[in-house]
C-alpha cells in the first residue's frame, strides 16, 4: 500500500514540522550554554536528543494507528511524537518544565506522556519493549483490535528486555510491532562493536515472528511496511519486528562533539537528509509544487514559534508540587 | 447477608481466596508469572486458580522477569489490573527496571495521567537452609524507592484483607509473602499466621500498622516473621514484670508513622526488629521516625535488631547466629532500662 497525495504532503508537513521545533528548540537550548556548557545552565536544563534524520521513522508508522493504539517510544522522540498529533503548546512546554506541560513539568523531554493519545516515552534503553508486550497483551485479552507500537534504537537490541519482548510476544501472539530505528550508533559505539549479526531484523526468524528491513530511511517503503505489520497485528496475525536504516544527524545529545564520527560520515549523512530528498521527490512527482511547499514551510514555522511562545510564557509549577503525584488515588 | 462465620486458613489459602474473589467481581484482574498453573507459584498462593479461571487469565510465563513483569506495567496503563509475580524477591536483579523505573515512576512522570495498578507478589526470608540468593528481604531496597507501595502482612487475615486492597489499589503494591509464615508444606510453618478468614471479601488498608499486643512498658515494632519473635520476647518479659506493646507495621512503604510515634509515646522505649539487613533498612526508618519526632518520647536510646550487614551464610548454625531470635529482642529490651 502507497500512501495518497494528501498523505504524502502530511508526511512532509510532520517531517518538516519535527525537524524546525527541533531547530528553534536547539537554539533556546543553548542560551546560558555557551561559552561554557553545563546542562544545568539555561532555560532548557538536562540532557536534549535531537531526532533530526530520524522523522521517517514517525511519518511511516503513524498514519496507519487508530484511535487506542499504544505508541510508546524512546529518548529520541520528538518527530513521533510531533506525527502522534500530541499537543505542540503541551509538548514544548513539558520541555520547558512548566506546568501547562503535558506532564505538568514532572516528566521532560525524555519522559513524554500522553494519556489522551496513548503514547509514552522512557528516559532507559529497552524499557518501553516489554511495556508494549504489556499494552499488546491488554488488546488482545480486551479484544479491542488496538495495536502496540514500541520504538527502540540499534541501541537497545543487546538488551535482555528486546529479546525476552519478541520471545513473549511471539508465544503470545499479542499485536506489537517492534520498529528498530536502527541509526548506526549508541552514543558513540558503533553497531559494528556491539552487534553480532549485520541486520537486527534476522532477529525476527530467530523469535518466529515477521520481520521487515527499510534499508534506506524511505518513507514510503517505511509506509508499505508498517502498513502491512499493523494490519496484521490487528487481524490477529501477531507480532512483526521492523528494522529501519536510519541517520542520526547530530550528536547523541546537544553537547556531544561527535569526534568518533569522520568528516565523510557527516558529509554523507548530510547528503542523505530525508527532508531535502523528500521535498525534492514531491515535486519530482507533482504532488506539489515548490510555492505550496514554501508555504507549508512558513506555516510550520508560525506554528512552531507560537508553541515556543506559549512555553516561555507559561508558568513554571509551585515548587512543593514535587511532593504530590507519588501516588494515584 | 454477611458471612462472617470464617474458617481457619493458612496465609497462602487466604490469598489465593482473595485473588479468586476478586478475579470473579473484575474481568480486569489477571495472573502471570513462573509456575502458577500447576504448583500454585511454588508458595501456594495462587492454588486452584488455574482450574477456576483457565490459561487465559491465570498465565504461566518463561523466566524473562524483566519482560513479564514490564507488560505488567503495559497491560496495567491499558485498564487491566495484573498480579505478577517474582517468585523470591532475591530475583529482583534481573528485572528491576521494570519494577522501579516503569512502574514506580510512571504515575509521577506522567504527571498523573497514566496509573499502574498492578499487584508484584514477592516471597521473602531465609531460615530454611537456602543461603545466599534465596532467602533475602530486602524490604528497603524496594520501600525506599518513590511510587512503591510494599506491604508484608504476618497473618491469613490481614493476608486476604491486604491482597484485595492491593489488587483495588491504583498503584503497584509490591505484595511481600514472608516464606516462614504462608502455611506451605515444605517449609517451617508459624502456626499463629494461620487464622479465623471471613469467607466473604473484605479489606485491610495498606498504609496502618496494627497493635498485636498492648503494653505500657516498651514497644518492640516489628513485621512478618520478626513479629512472632517479638510476641514471644513479650510473654518473656512478661514474666520479669515488663508490659511490652507489640506493633505489626504490616506496611512498609508507607509506613504508618503516626502508629510508631502513639506507641513510643505510651511507653517511652523502643527496640524495633526486622530479618533484613541492618543498615538503611526498616529498623533505621522506625528508630528515625520515633526519635526526630521529640526526643523525649524516649527514656533511653532505642534498640535494634536485625540482620548483620553480611550476605546470607548456608551452613546452619551460621545462619541461626545471623538472624534475630526472642532471645536477641530480650536483651535489647532489657538493656532499655
Amino acid at each position: 500500500m502507497k500512501p495518497d497525495s494528501t498523505t504524502k504532503l502530511w508526511m512532509y508537513d510532520q517531517m518538516l514540522k519535527s525537524r524546525v521545533f527541533e531547530r528553534e528548540i536547539e537554539k533556546i537550548y543553548m542560551e546560558g550554554k555557551t561559552p561554557k556548557f553545563d546542562l544545568a545552565k539555561g532555560i532548557l536544563p538536562g540532557e536534549l536528543h535531537i531526532s533530526a534524520g530520524q522523522e521517517p521513522c514517525a511519518v511511516g508508522v503513524i498514519p496507519h494507528l487508530t484511535e487506542g493504539d499504544w505508541v510508546g517510544s524512546t529518548h529520541r522522540s520528538h518527530h513521533v511524537a510531533i506525527a502522534m498529533g500530541i499537543d505542540g503548546y503541551k509538548l514544548t512546554a513539558e520541555l520547558f518544565g512548566k506546568n501547562t506541560g503535558l506532564c505538568g513539568g514532572y516528566g521532560g523531554h525524555m519522559h513524554l506522556f500522553d494519556k489522551d493519545k496513548n503514547f509514552s516515552t522512557t528516559g532507559i534503553i529497552g524499557e518501553g519493549l516489554p511495556i508494549g508486550l504489556g499494552a499488546a497483551l491488554a488488546f488482545k485479552k480486551q479484544g479491542s483490535g488496538n495495536v502496540a507500537i514500541a520504538y527502540t534504537g540499534d541501541g537497545a537490541v543487546n538488551q535482555g528486555a528486546f529479546h525476552e519482548t519478541l520471545n513473549l510476544a511471539a508465544v503470545w501472539q499479542v499485536p506489537l510491532v517492534v520498529i528498530v530505528e536502527n541509526n548506526g550508533w549508541a552514543v558513540s559505539v558503533p553497531t559494528s562493536l556491539s552487534t553480532s549479526i549485520t541486520y537486527n531484523v534476522a532477529r525476527a526468524a530467530t523469535y518466529g515472528i515477521s520481520g521487515a528491513l527499510i534499508e534506506d530511511n524511505d518513507p514510503y517503503q517505511i509506509y508499505t511496511a508498517a502498513h502491512e505489520a499493523i494490519e496484521r497485528a490487528r487481524a490477529g496475525g501477531g507480532p512483526t519486528l521492523i528494522e529501519i536504516k536510519t541517520h542520526r544527524i547530530e550528536g547523541h545529545f546537544m553537547g556531544d562533539a561527535q569526534q568518533y564520527r569522520t568528516p565523510d560520515e557527516m558529509a554523507e549523512i548530510a547528503e542523505k537528509d530525508p527532508i531535502p530528498l523528500f521535498h525534492d521527490s514531491l515535486i519530482r512527482d507533482s504532488v506539489a509544487s515548490a510555492s505550496e511547499l514554501e508555504q507549508i514551510k512558513a506555516s510550520v514555522q508560525v506554528e512552531v514559534e507560537d508553541w515556543i511562545k506559549f512555553a516561555r510564557d507559561s508558568e513554571y509549577p509551585a515548587p512543593d508540587d514535587a511532593l504530590k503525584m507519588v501516588f494515584s488515588n | 447477608m454477611t458471612d462472617n462465620s470464617g474458617r481457619k486458613l493458612n496465609m497462602a489459602r487466604a490469598i489465593s481466596e482473595a485473588i479468586a474473589q476478586e478475579m470473579r467481581l473484575d474481568a480486569n484482574v489477571f495472573c502471570m508469572g513462573e509456575d502458577i498453573r500447576h504448583v500454585a507459584g511454588i508458595w501456594g498462593h495462587t492454588a486452584g486458580l488455574h482450574e477456576e479461571f483457565g490459561d487465559e487469565r491465570i498465565m504461566d510465563t518463561p523466566i524473562s522477569e524483566a519482560a513479564f513483569i514490564g507488560a505488567g506495567v503495559g497491560a496495567a496503563t491499558q485498564g487491566m489490573r495484573p498480579i505478577v509475580e517474582l517468585m523470591f524477591a532475591d530475583f529482583f536483579g534481573v528485572c528491576m527496571n521494570s519494577i522501579y523505573s516503569a512502574a514506580a515512576k510512571t504515575h509521577y512522570m506522567s504527571g498523573g495521567q497514566f496509573n499502574v495498578p498492578m499487584v508484584i507478589n514477592t516471597a521473602v526470608g531465609g531460615s530454611y537452609g537456602d543461603a545466599g540468593q534465596h532467602s533475602q528481604c530486602l524490604y528497603s531496597t524496594f520501600a525506599h524507592l518513590p511510587g512503591l507501595k510494599v506491604v508484608l502482612p504476618s497473618n491469613a487475615y490481614d493476608a486476604k484483607g491486604m491482597m484485595t486492597a492491593a489488587i483495588r489499589d491504583n498503584n503497584p503494591v509490591v505484595f511481600m509473602l514472608h516464606k516462614n509464615l504462608l502455611g506451605v508444606p515444605f517449609l517451617g510453618d508459624e502456626r499463629r499466621a494461620t487464622t479465623i478468614v471471613p469467607r466473604e471479601l473484605y479489606e485491610v488498608p495498606l498504609d496502618k500498622a496494627k497493635i498485636v499486643r498492648e503494653g505500657t512498658d516498651i514497644s518492640l515494632i516489628s513485621l512478618g516473621a520478626s513479629l512472632y519473635h517479638c510476641l514471644d520476647a513479650s510473654t518473656e518479659l512478661e514474666r520479669e514484670g515488663i508490659s511490652a506493646e507489640v506493633l505489626d507495621l504490616r506496611s512498609i512503604a508507607p509506613l504508618d508513622r503516626e502508629a510508631i510515634i502513639a506507641t513510643v509515646a505510651k511507653t517511652g522505649r523502643l527496640v524495633a526488629v526486622e530479618d533484613d539487613y541492618k543498615s538503611y533498612g526498616v529498623t533505621s526508618e522506625v528508630i528515625a521516625t520515633a526519635v526526630e519526632t521529640d526526643i523525649s518520647l524516649l527514656r533511653s536510646a532505642p534498640q535494634r535488631i536485625a540482620y548483620p550487614d553480611v550476605s546470607v551464610p548456608f551452613s546452619r548454625p551460621m545462619e541461626e547466629f545471623c538472624l534475630p531470635d526472642k532471645h536477641d529482642i530480650v536483651a535489647a529490651a532489657k538493656r532499655t532500662f
